[in-house]
C-alpha cells in the first residue's frame, strides 16, 4: 500500500462524524464609510505610502522627482508610465537580470481597505519575482478598485484562475532582532501605492 | 432559601477567616446557611495532577454532603469550577449533575442570585483585585482581556459598593499568579517568578491589600509578600465585603 | 538539540537563573500580546470570525480524506507534482530524492515548522546537503546552532548583542555591532546572494485550498517568494491538516492569522501558488507524521485546527518565563504541549504539566482550540498510561485516601496545621519547593470546621 493510500485510509478511519461547512455570508456586510481614507491610514501605519492622484502625469512627476535624477534602473510594467522608466519589461523565464532594479512600477487589480494590501497576479508583473527583487515597489490602483475587507476581496477574485497571485501590503519587513522593525528585509525597502482617481 | 456552605479544604485548614466571613456575609443578607461537617475536598488537587480517576471518594463525599440544598456556595472559583465541570458518580449520575448545577462561587451568587445592590461594608484602603483564572476564564466572573466583548466584573461591582475603598489599576489586569495547584512545586521556578511579577504589579500601583475570589492565588501571593517582608496583606473578598 | 534528558521544569529553572533576562523575554512577548489585543479590538466581528474559522476547520477535519483527494487532483491538474509522506523519515527522503534528481547540494529554505518537526536540516546535512534558512530569525538561530524557540519569532530569546556577535563571527560585521538596522542589512546582502544562486527552494505552506489546488504562503520578509521565484525547483511541504475547503475561506483565515500572531492586519506577502512558472518544477509534499493518529483521538483532534500563529505562546505566562527551548520540541508553548505527546508520550510527558491551566491560550486562539482543557485531559491520559513519577503516584494515592474520609481528613488537618504536611500544594516529594521563594501560610489556631462546631451548632 502506498503512503498516499495509507494516509487516506487512516484519515478516513479516524475522522470525526461529518460537520457542516458554516455559512460565511454575514461577513460580507462589514464595511467602511471612507474606504480610501481607511486604506491610506492602514497602509501608512504598516510602513507603506499612499499618493492620491488625478492622472498619470501626476504619477510621472512624483516618480521623476524621486528616481530620474539618480542614475538607477526603473522598470515599468505599466504602459502609461513607460516614459519614466529606464526599461520596459522584456520576457525572460529567469529573473536574475532584474537584481539591479531600483524601482518597479506595476498595476494592481485592487486594494483592500482593512489591511492596506493590493492584489496582483503574475500577468501584471512580467515575472513573479518583480515585486520582490526590486529595491522599491510602486503599484497603481484606481480609486473605484478598493474593497473593504478580505471577504470582499475573495468575492471579487471568485474562482478566476491564475498561476500565481499575492496580496502585498507594504514594504518587505522584519522585526526578528529584538522586535525592532526594519523595512527592507529581502524585498522592497519601500512600497508606494498610487490611488488614481477614476 | 437554604444554602450549603462549601468550604475548600485549604480554606478550612489555613484560612478559616475567609470561610467565617462568607458565612456571616450570607447570613447578613438573609440566607439560611448550613455547613455540612463531613465535607473535605472537591478533588481538584488530584484531578489537575492527572489523577482524576482517584477522585471517586471525594465525589461521593461531596454528593453525600451537599444533596438537598437550594444552592451550594463557596468562596473559591477554582473549586466551584472543578465541581461544575468534573463532579460525577457512576451510581448517582443524576444527583451529581443536579449538584454540579447548583454550585455557585460566592461573588457571582451575590450578584446573579441574590442580586445584591448595596452592602453595609466599609474598608478605607487601596485594594488591588487579583482575577483568579478559574473564576474569571472558567466561571466568567469578569470579562477577559483576550476577548472582544463588553467589559464587566462581578467582584469589582461588589467592591465598588464598599465605602471608602479605592480600587487600584493594574498593568496586566488578568495575568495568572502562577499557583496552579501542584504546578507551584513541580514548576517551582516559573511559579515563583509568576507570583513575584503579579505581586510587583500590585505593589507598583500602591495596593495596601490584594484581594480576590480565590484564596489559593492569594495564599501564593501572600507567600511571596511575606518572603519579601512586605506590609501588604492579602484578604479574601468575603472579608472585605463583610468588613465594618 | 542540546536539552538532552532534562524536562520542562529543569530547563525552566535554568532559564530563570537570569532574572533580568526572564523579565526582558516576558516583556517582549507581552508587548506582542498587547499589539494583538489592540489589533483585534478594532474588529467588532472578531469573535464571530474565530467561531467561523473554528467551524470551517471542524468541517475540514470531518472530511479530510475527501478534501485531500480533491486537493491532490486539482493541484495535479495545475501542473504541481504531489508527494505523500507517512512520517518524518519519508518526508526527508522525498526532499533529499528531489535534490539528488536535480543534482544539487545546496538549497534555500523559508520558514516551515513542519521541516523543523521532521528535523530536515539535520537529515540533509548528514547527506552532504547545505540548507540555508532565509527567514532572518531562522538564519540567526541556524548560525547559533539552535532550533527556533518560537514558531513565528524564531530568535525571540536572543539579544541583539548576541546576534551581533554571531554576525561578526559568520558574516564579517564589525565587532560589538548590534544595531538591528545594520545587522538586517548585512543579512539582506548575504541572503540575496543565496537567493540568486540556489536552484532549489523549499517553502512551508500556511493554507492549501481543496477547491483550487493552490497553496498560500505568508511572510513579512518576502523570503519565501524570493526563494521560489528565483529557483528552478520549488518544493513546498505541508502537514495534511493545512487544508481549507474553498478559496473564499482564506478571507476568514488571513484576517485572523497575522492579527493573532503580531497584531498586523495581514502579512506583507500572502502568496497564492497555483501553477509552476514556465519551465519550473513545483513539488508539494503532504505529510502525515502522526496527524492521522491525532485525528482519531477524540479529545485531542481539534488541536489539528492550529494555523500556527503563535498567539498562545505570546500570551502564556509560563512560556514567557521559561523560553521556547524549555519545551524541547519543535512547536513550543501551549499548542506544542498538546501536539507533542501524540508523537511520543514518554518523551513529552512533562509538557501538559508545564501550565497553570489559566486558559488564556484558549481565549487568544483564532480557531478556538480548547488548549487548556486538552492540557488537563492529556494529564489524565499520561497518568493512566503510566508516565507519572512513582513518588507522585504514591502521594496522590495517600491524598485521595485522606480526602475521601472525613475522619482521616480532620486528623490529618490537625496534624497538618502543625507540620503543613498535607497541604495540597505540598504533596510532592519536592516538599521544599514552596519554601524556596515563598513563606508558608501561618497555621491558624483552629480550622473553620472546629470554629463552626464551637460557635454555630
Amino acid at each position: 500500500m502506498s503512503s498516499r493510500d495509507k494516509i487516506l485510509a487512516a484519515v478516513a478511519q479516524n475522522k470525526p462524524e461529518a460537520m457542516p461547512l458554516p455559512h460565511i455570508a454575514p461577513f460580507k456586510e462589514i464595511g467602511y464609510t471612507d474606504v480610501i481614507g481607511q486604506y491610506e491610514t492602514v497602509l501608512t501605519a504598516i510602513g507603506g505610502k499612499v499618493h492620491r492622484v488625478n492622472n498619470w502625469d501626476e504619477i510621472k512627476t512624483i516618480v521623476k522627482e524621486k528616481y530620474n535624477a539618480q542614475n538607477v534602473r526603473v522598470l515599468s510594467l505599466v504602459p502609461e508610465l513607460d516614459d519614466v522608466a529606464t526599461s520596459a519589461y522584456e520576457i525572460n523565464p529567469a529573473a536574475h537580470h532584474l537584481a539591479d532594479v531600483e524601482l518597479a512600477l506595476i498595476k494592481a487589480h485592487f486594494g483592500v481597505a482593512e489591511n492596506g494590501s493590493v492584489w496582483v497576479t503574475e500577468e501584471l508583473l512580467g515575472h513573479r519575482a518583480v515585486p520582490f527583487i526590486c529595491q522599491h515597489l510602486a503599484a497603481v490602483i484606481t480609486s473605484s478598485n478598493l474593497v473593504d475587507t478580505m471577504h470582499r476581496a475573495y468575492m471579487r477574485i471568485g474562482l478566476e484562475t491564475y498561476g500565481w497571485g499575492a496580496f502585498i501590503a507594504g514594504p518587505s519587513k522584519t522585526a526578528d532582532i529584538e522586535q525592532s522593525l526594519v523595512l527592507g528585509a529581502h524585498g522592497p525597502r519601500s512600497m508606494t501605492v498610487f490611488v488614481l482617481q477614476d | 432559601m437554604r444554602v450549603g456552605l462549601f468550604v475548600p479544604c485549604y480554606v478550612d485548614q489555613f484560612y478559616p477567616g475567609a470561610a467565617i466571613a462568607t458565612l456571616e456575609l450570607l447570613e447578613k443578607l438573609g440566607v439560611e446557611v448550613v455547613y455540612p461537617k463531613n465535607q473535605t475536598c472537591c478533588g481538584q488537587p488530584m484531578a489537575n495532577s492527572g489523577f482524576e480517576h482517584l477522585t471517586g471518594g471525594c465525589n461521593r463525599l461531596f454528593i453525600d454532603n451537599f444533596s438537598g440544598f437550594d444552592y451550594i456556595v463557596s468562596p473559591s472559583g477554582s473549586c466551584v469550577l472543578h465541581i461544575r465541570e468534573h463532579l460525577h458518580d457512576d451510581k448517582r449520575p443524576e444527583q451529581a449533575k443536579e449538584i454540579s448545577h447548583k454550585v455557585w462561587e460566592l461573588t457571582s451568587f451575590l450578584t446573579d442570585v441574590l442580586k445584591v445592590e448595596s452592602l453595609p461594608a466599609r474598608f478605607p484602603h487601596k485594594v488591588g483585585v487579583h482575577q483568579s483564572c478559574h473564576g474569571q476564564r472558567g466561571l466568567h466572573l469578569s470579562s477577559m482581556t483576550e476577548l472582544v466583548a463588553p467589559s464587566f466584573s462581578k467582584p469589582g461591582s461588589l467592591l465598588n459598593m464598599v465605602k471608602d475603598l479605592e480600587l487600584i489599576e493594574l498593568e496586566r489586569k488578568d495575568e495568572c499568579c502562577g499557583f496552579g495547584g501542584t504546578f507551584c512545586v513541580v514548576e517551582e521556578a516559573v511559579s515563583s517568578k509568576m507570583g513575584k511579577d503579579r505581586v510587583a504589579d500590585h505593589l507598583k500601583h500602591g495596593a495596601e491589600y490584594i484581594t480576590g475570589a480565590d484564596m489559593s492565588c492569594l495564599m501564593h501571593m501572600e507567600g511571596i509578600l511575606k518572603r519579601q517582608g512586605s506590609k501588604v496583606k492579602v484578604l479574601h473578598i468575603a472579608e472585605i465585603l463583610n468588613a465594618e | 538539540m542540546e536539552v538532552g534528558t532534562k524536562d520542562h521544569a529543569e530547563l525552566a529553572e535554568i532559564f530563570n537563573k537570569d532574572e533580568e533576562r526572564v523579565n526582558w523575554h516576558d516583556e517582549t512577548l507581552w508587548w506582542i500580546r498587547a499589539k494583538r489585543d489592540k489589533s483585534v479590538h478594532q474588529l467588532p466581528e472578531w469573535e464571530a470570525l474565530r467561531e467561523a474559522a473554528s467551524n470551517v476547520k471542524f468541517n475540514v477535519l470531518s472530511h479530510l480524506n475527501t478534501y485531500l483527494e480533491q486537493f491532490e487532483a486539482a493541484a495535479k491538474a495545475n501542473g504541481v507534482i504531489v508527494h505523500w509522506a507517512a512520517d518524518a523519515k519519508e518526508h526527508n527522503e522525498i526532499v533529499h530524492g528531489l535534490l539528488k534528481e536535480n543534482k544539487v547540494t545546496q538549497m534555500v529554505k523559508s520558514k516551515s515548522m513542519l521541516t523543523e518537526e521532521c528535523h530536515l536540516n539535520e537529515y540533509l546535512a548528514t547527506h552532504g546537503i547545505e540548507v540555508i534558512d532565509s527567514d532572518l530569525g531562522e538564519r540567526i538561530v541556524q548560525l547559533a546552532g539552535e532550533p527556533p524557540s518560537h514558531i513565528v519569532l524564531p530568535c525571540i530569546h536572543k539579544k541583539k548583542e548576541e546576534i551581533g556577535d554571531l554576525f561578526h563571527m559568520y558574516l564579517g560585521t564589525p565587532s560589538n555591532m548590534a544595531d538591528p538596522q545594520f545587522l538586517t542589512e548585512t543579512a539582506r546582502g548575504s541572503l540575496r546572494e543565496t537567493f540568486l544562486t540556489r536552484k532549489v527552494a523549499l517553502t512551508g505552506v500556511n493554507f492549501a485550498i481543496a477547491e483550487t489546488g493552490e497553496f498560500v504562503v505568508c511572510t513579512n520578509e518576502g523570503n519565501a517568494d524570493m526563494g521560489a521565484h528565483l529557483a528552478d525547483v520549488h518544493i513546498a511541504c505541508m502537514g495534511i491538516e493545512k487544508l481549507i475547503p474553498k478559496r473564499e475561506h482564506l478571507g476568514i483565515f488571513l484576517r485572523l492569522l497575522t492579527r493573532s500572531a503580531t497584531g498586523q492586519p495581514i502579512t506583507t506577502y500572502s502568496s497564492h501558488f497555483g501553477k509552476p512558472r514556465e519551465g519550473q518544477q513545483m513539488h508539494l509534499v503532504l505529510v502525515d507524521n502522526g496527524r492521522s493518529v491525532q485525528l482519531g483521538r477524540k479529545d485531542f483532534r481539534n488541536s489539528l485546527k492550529c494555523i500556527r500563529c503563535g498567539a498562545c505562546m505570546n500570551t502564556c505566562p509560563v512560556y514567557r518565563r521559561s523560553g521556547g527551548h524549555s519545551y524541547h520540541t519543535a512547536v513550543a508553548g501551549p499548542i506544542g504541549s498538546i501536539l507533542a505527546p501524540n508523537l511520543d508520550m514518554k518523551k513529552y510527558a512533562d509538557l501538559p504539566f508545564a501550565s497553570t491551566l489559566c486558559g488564556s491560550c484558549s481565549n487568544v486562539c483564532p480557531v478556538k482550540i480548547d488548549i487548556h482543557d486538552q492540557l488537563y485531559k492529556w494529564r489524565q491520559v499520561l497518568v493512566k498510561e503510566g508516565y507519572a513519577p512513582t513518588g507522585k503516584k504514591i502521594a496522590m494515592q495517600v491524598m485521595a485516601t485522606t480526602l475521601a474520609s472525613p475522619t482521616l481528613y480532620h486528623a490529618a488537618g490537625k496534624m497538618g496545621r502543625a507540620t503543613i504536611k498535607y497541604a495540597p500544594f505540598a504533596v510532592n516529594n519536592k516538599l521544599n519547593a514552596w519554601y524556596k521563594e515563598r513563606e508558608m501560610p501561618a497555621p491558624p489556631k483552629e480550622s473553620f470546621g472546629e470554629w463552626y462546631a464551637k460557635n454555630k451548632k
